[in-house]
């Protein structure tokens, strides 16, 4: 049970980042939800990364128990990376909305239509 | 010999030759606006000669393997490892190289094309490096073996596509429709990445073969399978997921929309690559191949009917360019109906899948064409609604005569390739289920009326005295047009010709998941 926590933990942060999403009509807050996904994503990533008792793949001076298989830290480390280039673009392109429309709302953000 | 070089590290270099050239363009750039052309082209044609040269390796010895950091590039299971390939792997197989195929024309094409279409715009310099990006995006998704590799590719291109549709700014417009696409985008990659975490937990593998070699279709399976499908059909831009495509495509760049429909017919080759290869016996065919045939059915239908009502020149190709792919949808999902059954699947079941794969060169051909020409047309009138165009015959022949092509070719009306696949699809579902087929036909039928309509008010009518100044298009931009032109010919005259060399290898590696697994593990 202690060990599901975190699972648990990512699917609440992942509902309420899709609830801001969908409810919020102000873009930065839309933005703000959609980082709340992928760090939920990140967090049951590592969450899978887990094993009871192992230590760090660093082979100096190591005792000898089971180590833990890096690759889900890798991959939450490049997804990381990716999220704040795409968080960055999102909010660069939301700043250019507001200069333009003179408003970040997205009931107004609304000329692209048909 | 710095040929046999190549050659042996071909997937390597299709993705490190455009990456280094994307972040040294801006470097390149300071010496002046032609060096930095010249340096974008020589890139651009470097990797489309790797492109086609790892593409005709391919169809002639068979999948190849590339392992990144191993001593040997085909060493996909290092001896110490039990078995498992531990490092980053490129598979391409035919289905790959077919894509990549697609690739390198369209990439160079339209980059020719781009050349003259973007010569009176500000900041080039980022423009030619997320091109490139772009190119380096999609040349991934569709070489990689790896899951999470097809992720990181699938985000590379998204951003480039997202920050290039935004790229004329055109009082805000353009980065509404940017900002739709980054987000739509970002969720999409982040439901695949989820999808991926739940077969690493299960599978303890990121290797398609190997998670493909292990699969159980446990309910977790099922989950990542939906999580998958959803989010790649969505940057496919199939309907219900389309809303995105009208608005992207339409405010991109004209050039840029020409490559974002290769960019999306790349997350179509990972649906079918899903599906396909990574579950294949496991899936109960018939529903799923039946989802995908739904899915196909209404992008057709839904999409032509929405471009009938279209007055913006661009959004009415951008929702034919919807439609369209619901044929490939449906022509994939008659031959994954029918995978279970081999006696269905020789008679029709393999046929569909060619005529889909087929459709998918044939339509980056002539859509891209379509909005080469709409971009031209944008770029001498500075008009894009239907209303206000007119009497173009006149003064922009070869842009007409180019936009008949495309025109004719998407409508399926014979010699050009469109009906060529078209006709493998109507051939083929006819056996399976006659309605889709005519469904198929009404919608070509419209598809045809929608273009006719389209080329009456662009080109016809007498010549009007605002469009009196109007020339033909730069040099450039025709021989750009030219070539993809000369493609959607060729092809219709000689379908049988790339079916055999291109198109069949390509369904039967899609078909056959054993060979797929066999490529990386090894024999079995």
């Amino acid at each position: 049970m202690y060990f599901d926590l975190p699972f648990i933990a990512a699917a609440v942060i992942a509902t309420i980042g899709i609830i801001t999403m969908l409810f919020r009509r102000n873009l930065v807050k839309m933005i703000m939800g959609l980082s709340l996904v992928e760090s939920s994503v990140n967090l049951f990533l590592v969450s899978l990364g887990y094993r009871t008792g192992a230590i760090a793949p660093i082979f100096t001076n190591a005792p000898s128990v089971r180590m833990a298989m890096p690759t889900v830290q890798a991959m939450t480390l490049t997804n990381i990376v990716i999220g704040i280039a795409t968080t960055a673009l999102l909010l660069s392109l939301a700043m250019v909305i507001y200069r333009k429309y003179g408003t970040v709302n997205a009931d107004d953000v609304r000329k692209l239509r048909g | 010999m710095i040929g046999d070089f190549v050659i042996q590290h071909a997937p390597a270099l299709l993705i490190a030759v455009p990456m280094l050239a994307a972040f040294a363009t801006p470097l390149v750039g300071r010496l002046g606006g032609a060096a930095r052309n010249a340096w974008v082209l020589a890139a651009m044609a470097a990797t489309s000669v790797i492109g086609v040269m790892l593409a005709y390796d391919v169809y002639t010895t068979g999948t190849l393997i590339y392992t990144f950091g191993a001593a040997a590039p085909d060493a996909a299971v290092p001896m110490d490892s039990g078995g498992i390939p531990v490092r980053i792997i490129f598979t391409v197989d035919a289905m790959s190289a077919f894509m990549v195929i697609i690739t390198a024309i369209s990439g160079f094409a339209v980059l020719l094309y781009s050349m003259a279409s973007e010569s009176r715009a500000s900041g080039r310099d980022g423009f030619y490096a997320l091109y490139l990006l772009l190119i380096v995006g999609i040349l991934g998704m569709v070489c990689t073996g790896d899951l999470f590799n097809f992720f990181v590719f699938l985000e590379i291109a998204s951003l480039a596509g997202a920050a290039l549709v935004a790229f004329r700014i055109d009082k805000g417009v353009a980065v509404e429709a940017g900002l739709k696409y980054a987000v739509i985008s970002t969720i999409g990659g982040l439901f695949i990445l989820f999808a991926i975490a739940l077969l690493y937990g299960q599978y303890d593998a990121l290797n398609i073969a190997v998670i493909a070699s292990r699969m159980q279709f446990t309910v977790l399976d099922e989950i990542a399978l939906v999580l998958l499908l959803s989010a790649l059909a969505m940057k496919a831009g199939a309907v219900p997921m389309h809303f995105w495509t009208p608005d992207a495509y339409s405010m991109a760049p004209s050039s840029i929309t020409a490559l974002l429909v290769v960019a999306s017919q790349a997350s179509l080759y990972g649906v079918f690559r899903v599906v396909f290869t990574l579950y294949s016996v496991t899936l109960d065919y018939a529903v799923i191949g039946w989802i995908v045939i739904v899915l196909g059915v209404l992008s057709m239908f839904v999409g032509v009917t929405m471009a009938l009502v279209q007055k913006d020149v661009k959004r009415l190709m951008a929702y034919h360019a919807v439609s369209q792919t619901g044929y490939m949808l449906l022509g994939l999902g008659v031959g994954l109906a029918v995978l279970g059954q081999p006696a269905a699947l020789e008679s029709f079941g393999l046929v569909a899948m060619e005529g889909g794969i087929f459709h998918i060169i044939n339509h980056a051909m002539y859509k891209g064409l379509l909005f080469l020409t709409a971009g031209a047309i944008i770029y001498r009138t500075g008009a894009r609604s239907l209303d206000k165009l007119g009497g173009l015959g006149h003064s922009m022949k070869w842009t007409m005569v180019f936009f008949i092509i495309g025109a004719l070719a998407i409508a399926g009306v014979p010699p050009f390739n469109g009906f060529a696949s078209k006709l493998l699809i109507y051939e083929s579902v006819f056996l399976f289920n006659p309605i889709l087929s005519i469904i198929a036909m009404v919608v070509s039928i419209l598809t045809l009326a929608s273009f006719v309509k389209v080329f009456h008010a662009i080109f016809m009518g007498p010549r009007q005295p605002e469009y009196a100044e109007v020339e033909e298009a730069p040099v450039p931009m025709l021989i750009g047009m030219g070539v993809l032109a000369a493609v959607v010919i060729a092809f219709g005259f000689a379908p049988q010709l790339v079916v055999d060399a291109i198109v069949a290898p390509a369904a039967a590696a899609l078909a056959n998941q054993g060979s797929y697994i066999a490529a990386v593990l090894g024999g079995v």
